[in-house]
């Protein structure tokens, strides 16, 4: 290893290590990218790719974030954008949970629908834009409906569970998994111009807040489905609320939610 | 009574965003949401005041009631 790290100081210029040399360590000393990254991370090496989260992220951050497991419940709408926030953001481990298909009338909006991956898994989807982004995160896609019997063994290990399913029984199931399991959970839902956000601790009363026992099963997006932008904005305030648990910095969404309205282009603190 | 009825998201298309209205006193907030044809499954959060509050909730005099939709998709 001591041989490994010499090679990797060497390759780097003011503490930032090309993605090349990480690629060249990995071969030369037949080591995966994640532990070179894993390694480098350790050192006060820090991987080039993430030189504009510096003045933001220190390089522990950088390492923790490495070091964390997030699970991503649902890849379309908004997970496709959480997926890729968490792949750039450098977060190491991510579980993506989907059971469905990519079909025609998801093009609008899903980031990871393209034509090629029409008929194709979506977790499996999130796999691959991944390894296209960022190949030192490791994705454990899993194409299966998450529910009240199976939800505790999927999202085991996750530090941060971010809730981007699309029907409130799933969602209901999930915040109960996510107590039982002492997870927080960042939970985003839209519908046509608008959405919320909100961040569910342990033992937090806001999911039953926001649902209650609702017996609905959608919500607006029933009437007025979902366009581009919506998904895309209330995604990247669930990634910053995932960025903040794990490195336990700022203020999060715990007992309020964010409710937006881009039609009016109003942001409206709830409290819960 | 006069209250005050704020409007979110959706519930704002051919009603209002905020509105006074002079009720009988104890109104509940279903009352109020039943009046705007706001039905009981297209509701989500129900706010007194900036407080959370339930449907039975019985209104006072200058109380605020906001009324935000159910939103699912993702």
């Amino acid at each position: 290893m001591g041989g490994l790290l010499l090679f990797l100081q060497n390759a780097s210029t003011n503490g930032l290590l090309p993605w090349q040399a990480q690629c060249r360590a990995s071969e030369r000393f037949c080591t995966p990218l994640p532990e070179v990254e894993r390694l480098a991370l350790e050192n006060g090496l820090l991987p080039a790719r993430y030189q504009r989260n510096q003045a933001m992220l220190s390089l522990d951050d950088q390492r923790r974030l490495f070091a964390s497991h997030v699970a991503v419940v649902g890849c379309g709408g908004l997970g496709g954008y959480v997926i890729e926030g968490m792949a750039r953001l450098g977060v190491g481990r991510i579980t993506a949970i989907d059971p469905d298909i990519f079909e025609e009338h998801n093009l609008n909006r899903q980031l990871l629908a393209t034509l090629e991956q029409l008929g194709r898994p979506k977790a499996a989807a999130a796999a691959e834009r991944v390894a296209a982004i960022n190949p030192v995160v490791d994705v454990i896609p899993i194409q299966s409906r998450l529910n009240a019997q199976n939800g505790a063994t999927l999202l085991r290990g996750a530090d941060v569970v971010v809730d981007c399913l699309d029907t409130v029984s799933v969602r209901l199931e999930l915040a109960e998994t996510c107590s039982e399991l002492g997870v927080p959970l960042v939970h985003g839902a839209i519908g046509g111009w608008y959405g919320h956000v909100s961040t569910v601790l342990p033992g937090s009363l806001s999911f039953d807040r926001l649902y209650g026992k609702s017996q609905q099963e959608k919500g607006v997006e029933k009437n007025l489905g979902n366009p581009s932008f919506t998904p895309a904005v209330v995604a990247s305030l669930e990634v910053a609320e995932v960025c903040k648990l794990l490195l336990h910095q700022g203020t999060t969404l715990d007992d309020r939610a964010l409710s937006i309205d881009l039609l009016d282009m109003e942001f409206n603190d709830i409290p819960l | 009574m006069k209250i005050t009825v704020k409007l979110f998201a959706n519930f704002r298309q051919e009603r209002f965003k905020v509105q006074e209205f002079d009720l009988t006193d104890g109104t509940t907030c279903g009352a109020v949401a039943a009046q705007l044809k706001i039905t009981e499954e297209e509701l989500g959060v129900i706010m007194v005041n900036g407080r959370h509050a339930a449907l039975t909730q019985r209104l006072q005099e200058g109380d605020s009631l906001s009324l935000l939709p159910l939103v699912g998709g993702g």
